[in-house]
């Protein structure tokens, strides 16, 4: 990156590691002082949803941002950002899980299967899980880069099911889950042209061949 | 009368809101002790004694702890002055209810336009403690005042081809209901009630909580509160009032015919398409707590629906 110097990695990352951990400790100060509403379980579980699908854009958006910037260097964020969306999801799942089921998983299996909104939201986190577990260098020696890479395309499956469980949970106002769709829509359409370019790249790759 | 001249009266003037508990617990005690002193006198038993002060819990309150004032008039729904929670206690400072008239029309013998200060004249305020669900699924538990809505429809003489009433929210200019601009909901707010439902005892017209007039961001200078349906049902601002003999079209229903109907009575049977209604967060609780059928007022509202399939009629 043209404006970071190579030699303050140590600086960079813990800041950008606090940045992300903010909203977190915001939330907890809150509601601790009683700024949040008088409804504080509804805003925490608001909050860490928005987060998540932040984070889970963010992550997203990095491959895009070194593509068009050149910025390389981003790369060493992208792990950080795809673990703080893991983080917040795992605070939103849990109001769901210990608050509204108590832990009972019956309870939930019923849920899950009567509610399209719970069940998008459900699958996004399932997505997740192993992503987070994998993310490790450890795991991408022991898959493998080329595997390692196809397992970790869920996260495109993660984002969809959030934004859709963002978007069927709303009561009235749709602006926001759609203004989230429009950015992934944005971020998935950039790799669908990657796609298609280095397909149709290889197809004259081809046709060279057999010309000759 | 206390909703005339709202302003006029000294903030020192007004119950606080510890001095009003107090004054309840005072009467409780009061015909506590003289209950179990057994003292009967004459024309001044414990009831005589209640007419002349403010009542003590009535047969429709319930007695769970209130939810804080606080919390009651900043944790609002009320989308013409916006979406968000706090949107409702932060935009509506520039909401005139003053001065303000009710249009009353439809299958009625007296169609006029009323003042609020005539409408209301004679009837004194009472005190109601309901518990109110909202669909969004959490609840409070506030000391309305005010009077039964059945009052003030027997004041207006409905027509018997009267089935159902509506109510309209007051359609504000738009600096003073900011919210307008949102086109979520058909404005003005309408709501609805089958006559029997209307005339039920615990139907009621607030003027104020705590004692205190309402305010803004709770649905001044009147609305109604219907404690057995989600809160919703509850027209705030009302500023129309008419009778007729069809199903008024409501605002929720207008928004979304598969997810709100007409009724919408509490029941943790009835679940939202979308998300359950069996249980509730009660605001200032920490674990959601158990929906109760028709919000706990069972016995007060059951017979009007019986033989009536609440699933279709939701």
């Amino acid at each position: 990156m043209v404006w970071l110097k190579p030699n303050k990695w140590w600086i960079y990352k813990p800041a950008v590691f606090l940045a992300c951990v903010a909203p977190a400790v915001w939330l907890v100060w809150a509601a601790l002082t009683g700024n949040l509403s008088a409804n504080p379980i509804d805003d925490i579980t608001d909050a860490t949803g928005r987060w998540c699908l932040r984070f889970l854009l963010i992550t997203l958006a990095i491959s895009p941002l070194r593509q068009i910037t050149g910025w390389n260097s981003l790369i060493r964020f992208r792990r950080m950002f795809g673990l703080y969306a893991f983080f917040y999801a795992f605070l939103h799942l849990l109001r769901y899980v210990w608050l509204e089921n108590l832990f009972v998983v019956e309870d939930m299996i019923i849920d899950i299967g009567k509610r399209p909104f719970i069940a998008a939201g459900f699958a996004s986190f399932l997505a997740m899980a192993p992503l987070a577990f994998t993310s490790t260098k450890k795991w991408i020696a022991r898959l493998g880069g080329r595997r390692w890479q196809i397992l970790h395309r869920l996260v495109y499956f993660s984002a969809v099911a959030a934004v859709l469980h963002y978007y069927w949970l709303v009561k009235l106002d749709v602006r926001p889950p759609v203004a989230y769709a429009a950015v992934l829509a944005v971020l998935l359409g950039f790799r669908i042209r990657n796609a298609i370019r280095s397909r149709s790249f290889v197809r004259r790759e081809d046709l060279k061949v057999q010309s000759l | 009368m206390l909703i005339k001249r709202p302003p006029d009266i000294p903030s020192s003037e007004i119950t606080s809101e510890k001095l009003y508990h107090n004054r309840r617990e005072f009467l409780k005690n009061l015909a506590g002790m003289a209950v179990s002193a057994g003292i009967v006198l004459p024309g001044c038993t414990t009831n005589a004694a209640t007419e002349t002060a403010p009542p003590v819990p009535g047969p429709f309150d319930t007695n769970e702890p209130k939810t804080p004032y606080e919390d009651i008039t900043t944790y609002n729904n009320y989308y013409e002055f916006g979406l968000d929670k706090s949107d409702p206690s932060r935009r509506s400072r520039n909401f005139k209810t003053k001065p303000w008239t009710v249009k009353v029309e439809g299958l009625v013998k007296k169609p006029a336009t009323y003042a609020l200060e005539d409408l209301v004249k004679g009837f004194t305020n009472e005190d109601r403690i309901y518990r109110m669900r909202c669909v969004e699924a959490w609840s409070m538990v506030i000391p309305w005042m005010g009077f039964p809505l059945a009052d003030l429809i027997r004041r207006l003489e409905p027509l018997p081809s009267a089935k159902f009433v509506e109510f309209k929210t007051i359609l504000a200019p738009r600096d003073q209901m900011p919210g307008l601009s949102y086109g979520g909901l058909e404005w003005p707010y309408t709501e609805g009630l089958r006559m029997d439902e209307a005339m039920n005892p615990l139907s009621f017209i607030a003027l104020g909580i705590y004692g205190k007039p309402l305010l803004n961001q709770n649905g001044a200078p009147l609305r109604l509160v219907v404690p057995w349906k989600y809160g919703f049902k509850g027209c705030k601002s009302i500023a129309q009032i008419r009778f007729v003999d069809k199903q008024p079209r409501t605002a929720w229903a207008i928004a979304n015919p598969g997810e709100y109907g007409f009724y919408s009575n509490v029941n943790p049977e009835v679940h939202h398409p979308r998300w359950r209604q069996d249980r509730e967060t009660r605001i200032g609780e920490f674990f959601p707590r158990k929906t109760l059928m028709f919000n706990g007022y069972t016995e007060h509202v059951a017979q009007m629906y019986a033989g009536m399939d609440l699933r279709k009629f939701y």
